[in-house]
């Protein structure tokens, strides 16, 4: 409760030291007006035509739907992998011979192509929540399960000694040395799960769905429709920047204030 | 009376004899050194007789009601702050959590750390400081025995000085037993009523050495010159390999 008091306390200081990044946007939405102006409306609408693309899209509720879908989906595929990782992690961690067994495993994992899985899945669920759910969760699983295992791995002997020269009772060693090490290596790894689902969601949902904001953006491809597919893009990045400057980075500034 | 009794200790990593028949004894109120060259055993001696590591061969006894440890290196936990790691000790003990930031607190004054500092993670701290921080956590539990395993060696004369003056008074108030040790002999003379010479490969005490003087009235003078002293004996000089040129 005193953590998320601070959290909040710090957050104003937080948010206008975004000034510098918003620069940056804007400075990057400049660029883009000029590669509008250079290439024409058809190859690359302007951001004034995309923003008003996309507030008029907004105004409908069946767009807000199709988000929530995605959302949806690409919460629920990071939550199981979130947690699934973890804890497969945390085992795997605690072991030399699974930690060892382990690794060749990730790397399968993590270098077979989403758009292979994808194929996978769609033989295997059909044209289903289950086909995306299933790819969300395949990629962004390794990355989970890699920072658990490392976590775990790598808590130095040498505190574990002292805190056995102290007599702490196990779960007080749990609660003072084992989670907070681990967590340091668990958060990032969900934040970049996170980024991951939010992804291969998209790119599932264009394959392998009639709804959600890939089924939108495949259909805005079929009839030539840049603005609507620029403006789908903006929400999607938009609503990940939002996940990630505005919850996850102030939460990680203040679980990483020990750190160098 | 609380003491620690160890008798023919013998102890091996694989096929590699570090300890070999090792006895001594160490009463409540006294202060025993273990001196010996680098790599000697010492380390693990004092790891086996603090419980962390197993005895395998021989016998350990310590009747001790609580001891502490401080370490060569600081060991504080990174995600705690200064009050937080000097405190852990004794949560460990099922202290309640606020009078053990208090008492937390007060030894860190006495252990030369400022108010400003309390809230400091380890890594804004400087060496001395999170040696500082290291001995508050191990004093503050008020442990009858002391396990010291050469924590002074990466500190500069001046603070070195202070802590084993705090020591000092410890010893002097009958309030400690320490086994201590190090590779430094006259931070042992200063220090110790009795001192075991640990010859290394394997490691087995080969000498004794005693000093009546309480460790108050030693003043520099007494500490050069048993200093002096003990380097012209004859086994100190083979234990550290002092003859080779």
């Amino acid at each position: 409760m005193k953590f998320l008091l601070k959290i909040i306390k710090d957050f104003p200081a937080y948010l206008w030291s975004g000034w510098g990044a918003l620069a940056s946007i804007f400075l990057f939405i400049a660029c883009w007006d000029l590669g509008a102006q250079l290439y024409g409306e058809l190859v690359l609408p302007s951001p004034l035509k995309t923003f008003a693309t996309l507030s008029e899209m907004l105004q409908s509720e069946k767009v807000w739907a199709e988000i929530i879908i995605t959302t949806k989906r690409a919460f629920f595929g990071f939550l199981i992998s979130a947690v699934i990782g973890s804890v497969l992690g945390l085992i795997a961690g605690l072991f030399a011979t699974a930690s060892m067994m382990s690794r060749p495993i990730v790397t399968i994992l993590m270098g077979m192509p989403p758009i292979a899985w994808i194929v996978l899945a769609m033989i295997w669920f059909g044209m289903s929540d289950n086909t995306i759910i299933f790819t969300i969760v395949v990629a962004s699983f390794p990355l989970v399960f890699v920072g658990a295992l490392q976590g775990t791995r790598t808590i130095e002997d040498d505190l574990k000694e002292m805190c056995d020269s102290f007599h702490l009772p196990p779960l007080m060693k749990l609660t003072n040395l084992y989670f907070p090490h681990i967590f340091s290596y668990i958060f990032p790894a969900w934040v970049s799960a996170l980024g991951m689902s939010w992804k291969i969601v998209v790119m599932a949902e264009l394959l392998a769905s009639n709804n959600g904001v890939g089924a939108m953006l495949a259909n805005a491809r079929a009839q030539l429709d840049t603005p609507t597919a620029l403006a789908l893009v903006v929400v999607m990045i938009g609503t990940l920047m939002l996940i990630e400057y505005v919850i996850l980075e102030p939460i990680k500034r203040e679980v990483e204030l020990w750190r160098d | 009376m609380e003491r620690l009794v160890v008798e023919s200790l013998n102890h091996s990593y694989g096929f590699t004899e570090i300890l070999k028949d090792i006895n001594f004894e160490l009463n409540e109120g006294e202060v025993l050194s273990i001196v010996g060259p680098s790599g000697g055993g010492k380390t693990t001696l004092l790891h086996l007789c603090a419980g962390l590591l197993d005895v395998e061969e021989g016998e350990i006894k310590n009747s001790f009601q609580s001891s502490a440890f401080t370490f060569q290196e600081p060991r504080l936990l990174p995600w705690k702050n200064v009050i937080d790691n000097i405190a852990l000790g004794l949560l460990a003990k099922g202290a309640d959590k606020n009078e053990a930031l208090e008492k937390s607190q007060q030894i860190a004054i006495q252990f030369g750390l400022e108010k400003k500092d309390f809230h400091k993670f380890p890594k804004d701290l400087s060496g001395g400081m999170k040696q500082r921080v290291s001995f508050s956590r191990a004093l503050v539990i008020k442990p009858s025995l002391l396990f010291l395993d050469e924590p002074f060696s990466a500190l500069d004369i001046g603070l070195k000085q202070e802590l084993q003056t705090h020591l000092i008074e410890l010893i002097h108030q009958k309030a400690l037993t320490i086994l201590f040790i190090t590779h430094d002999l006259m931070e042992a003379i200063r220090l110790s009523d009795r001192i075991l010479l640990l010859k290394a490969e394997p490691g087995r005490i080969v000498k004794h050495f005693k000093y009546e003087l309480p460790q108050m009235q030693r003043d520099n003078e007494y500490i050069y010159k048993e200093s002096a002293k003990i380097l012209l004996d004859q086994q100190i000089i083979e234990t550290f390999e002092l003859g080779i040129k």
